[in-house]
């Protein structure tokens, strides 16, 4: 089985947001960059389950991004895989994104893809679902399990208050959440073979660098007023000012 | 033309962020002078009931009542789609940003070559831009779309729906190019929840952390949400220690919540946590630490121990509802 997992780098989640003076852009200075969790805890850690399952599996990653992507592809290498490839392509939505990475499928040809449920920045949770309509694949989403018993694939989806479970061919599509799998922190050996795992940079496609969307400008949200405090023992309170004040009971 | 929603639906009833989206699109209409159609994907026990959509602004309801197509598969309600944006020429499609909606959006706009813009907040600006949040919550985007097409998916409880006295004409309509064989996913088995308030759907949510000590302490919390009328939820190390099930985890990587009202007891307020509950209209805060973040993410706090003030605000409630 030829496995994909698609890795974005993103803002770590406790980075200061802030915005350059026009307001046009993200302000990266100071700003620590990391492997976008849905994508590291449970897309990779998954497919390297499988791996481990499955010893002749080949795993493959993809970025599609700058330069400044290689170290988190390093980085995801270090946790498993056979070898990554970064499409050379600044991403500005969802669009160019799963055009470039649909590309590289149709020329290595693969059985499963795994993407992660969202990444933490844009929250666009377009990328897998855009990618599988794209190969006419099916794709099954927000994904909570997944096992593969070399014919048929069991996933676990949420679901409005329940799961679902269904059954699947490949190839496949599956944006991944927590549930299936647990983080795995790399160690030493994975780090140092890493870093002699091929990172192939290929050219993105034509079709992907037309403007689909686009950020005009961004803002932050008001801060809130301050909070109410109302003391122990006076909880008759509360519920008065969230009856009369607030409207939400 | 037509804006076209997906009024996405368990068992004939719809689901509430379809109802949003139904109301985003009969706004939007208004200044585009579009008509409004709501597409039923599956069998419903009541089809006549389908015209109450009128009331959220619909003005005719499709519906495809093939029983293959019970079950949601993004591919398969995509082709269906596709046909009927064809069908109509239409350039929009509007879809709830929930769970459903977040797989069958980008598929469709794949394959009926749109641009796609997800959990949007805000109708269409005078200049065309749509405002999302993004940082998860942290911040807010302006954006544009340019193709011609356009596939949206509006965040669910940001846009509260205006009820009117109006019926939608509900219509059979069946696809000729999607057949029950080109299913290549079959669902075998479906839970739900009964009877509790699915969490993405709440519209208030009380929500316990590790001041909580552990999960034999959650009663009062079951019970508070209970004479609310809430969903229950929990911070992430309460999860990943088997206290409460993994689908309560709120937060950066768990759920985005967005109830009218958020109850956050034993929880420090990590930014973690808080980017998953920061777009909640009221947020209240118990804990026992006056310097804890979560208060500065707070409308109303309570210093003082969950453990004396849960019992007590439940009884509070219960007054207040005539319950006691
Ligand atoms: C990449 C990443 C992603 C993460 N994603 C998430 C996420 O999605 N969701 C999430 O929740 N966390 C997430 N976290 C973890 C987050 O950083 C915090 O560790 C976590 O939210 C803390 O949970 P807590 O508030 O329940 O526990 P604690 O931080 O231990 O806080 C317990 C609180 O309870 C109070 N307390 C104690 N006893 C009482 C009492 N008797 N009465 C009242 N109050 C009391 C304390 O004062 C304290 O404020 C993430 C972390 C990382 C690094
Ligand atoms: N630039 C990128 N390169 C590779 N994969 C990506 C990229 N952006 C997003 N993805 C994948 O798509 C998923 C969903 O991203 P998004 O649709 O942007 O929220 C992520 O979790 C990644 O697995």
């Amino acid at each position: 089985m030829k496995v994909l997992v698609c890795i974005s780098k993103t803002a770590d989640t406790t980075a200061k947001i802030s915005f350059t003076a026009d307001q046009k852009s993200f302000n990266e200075s100071g700003v620590q960059f990391i492997i976008n969790p849905y994508d590291e805890w449970y897309a990779l850690v998954r497919a390297v389950e499988l791996k481990e399952q499955y010893p002749d599996t080949e795993l493959h990653l993809i970025s599609v991004g700058g330069p400044d992507v290689e170290p988190i592809l390093r980085k995801a290498l270090a946790i498993g895989g056979d070898m990554a490839f970064r499409v050379d392509l600044q991403p500005i939505s969802i669009e160019p994104v799963a055009i470039s990475i649909a590309e590289h499928v149709r020329q290595q040809g693969y059985d499963l893809i795994f993407t992660g449920k969202e990444t933490i920045d844009y929250n666009g949770s377009g990328v897998g679902g855009y990618l599988a309509g794209l190969l006419d694949w099916p794709f099954i989403s927000l994904a909570t399990s997944f096992t593969w018993d070399g014919q048929i694939a069991t996933v676990e989806r949420e679901i409005d208050g329940g799961r679902e479970i269904a059954e699947a061919m490949l190839p496949l599509v599956v944006s991944c959440q927590k549930g299936i799998a647990e983080q795995r922190i790399p160690n030493m050996r994975g780090i140092m073979a890493a870093r002699t795992k091929p990172l192939q940079v290929i050219a993105a496609p034509e079709k992907a660098k037309e403007n689909f969307v686009s950020i005009d400008h961004f803002a932050l949200p008001q801060k809130k007023s301050g909070v109410h405090l109302i003391e122990p023992g006076n909880e008759e309170e509360l519920v008065r000012l969230l009856h009369e004040e607030a409207r939400v009971i | 033309m037509a804006i076209v929603v997906f009024a996405d639906h368990h068992q004939g009833e719809i689901k509430k962020a379809a109802l949003e989206a139904i109301f985003y699109a009969s706004e939007w209409a208004t200044t585009q002078q579009q008509e409004v159609i709501a597409v039923v994907i599956g069998e419903v026990p009541h089809p006549s009931s389908l015209e109450n959509l009128g009331q959220y602004g619909a003005h005719r309801v499709y519906y495809v009542n093939s029983s293959w197509l019970n079950d949601f598969d993004a591919r398969l309600y995509s082709l269906v789609f596709r046909e009927i944006l064809e069908q109509l020429q239409a350039q929009i499609c509007v879809l709830p940003h929930d769970f459903n909606g977040r797989a069958l959006a980008p598929y469709l706009a794949a394959q009926w070559q749109a641009g796609l813009l997800t959990g949007v907040c805000s109708l269409p600006e005078s200049d065309g831009s749509f405002q999302k949040q993004v940082f998860s919550g942290k911040a807010l985007a302006w954006m544009h779309v340019h193709t011609a097409r356009k596939v949206i998916t509006l965040l669910p409880n940001t846009f509260s729906v205006k009820q009117q006295d109006r019926k939608a004409t509900v219509e059979n309509w069946q696809p000729s190019q999607v057949k029950a064989d080109q299913r290549k996913i079959r669902v075998k088995e479906l839970r739900t929840t009964q009877g509790r308030v699915p969490l993405s759907e709440a519209s208030i949510i009380v929500s316990g952390g590790r001041g909580l000590k552990g999960p034999e302490n959650w009663g009062m919390i079951e019970e508070l949400a209970k004479v609310l009328g809430a969903a229950t939820a929990c911070s992430r190390p309460v999860a990943d220690a088997g206290w409460r099930p993994h689908h309560e985890h709120v937060g950066q990587t768990g759920l985005t919540v967005r109830p009218n009202l958020y109850i956050a007891i034993g929880i420090s307020g990590a930014i973690q946590h808080l980017a998953g509950v920061n777009g909640s209209k009221y947020i209240v805060v118990i804990n026992k630490d006056p310097e804890a973040p979560f208060f500065q993410a707070a409308d109303y706090g309570i210093v003082g121990d969950a453990f004396e003030v849960v019992p007590r605000l439940i009884e509070a409630v219960k007054k207040f509802k005539g319950l006691s």
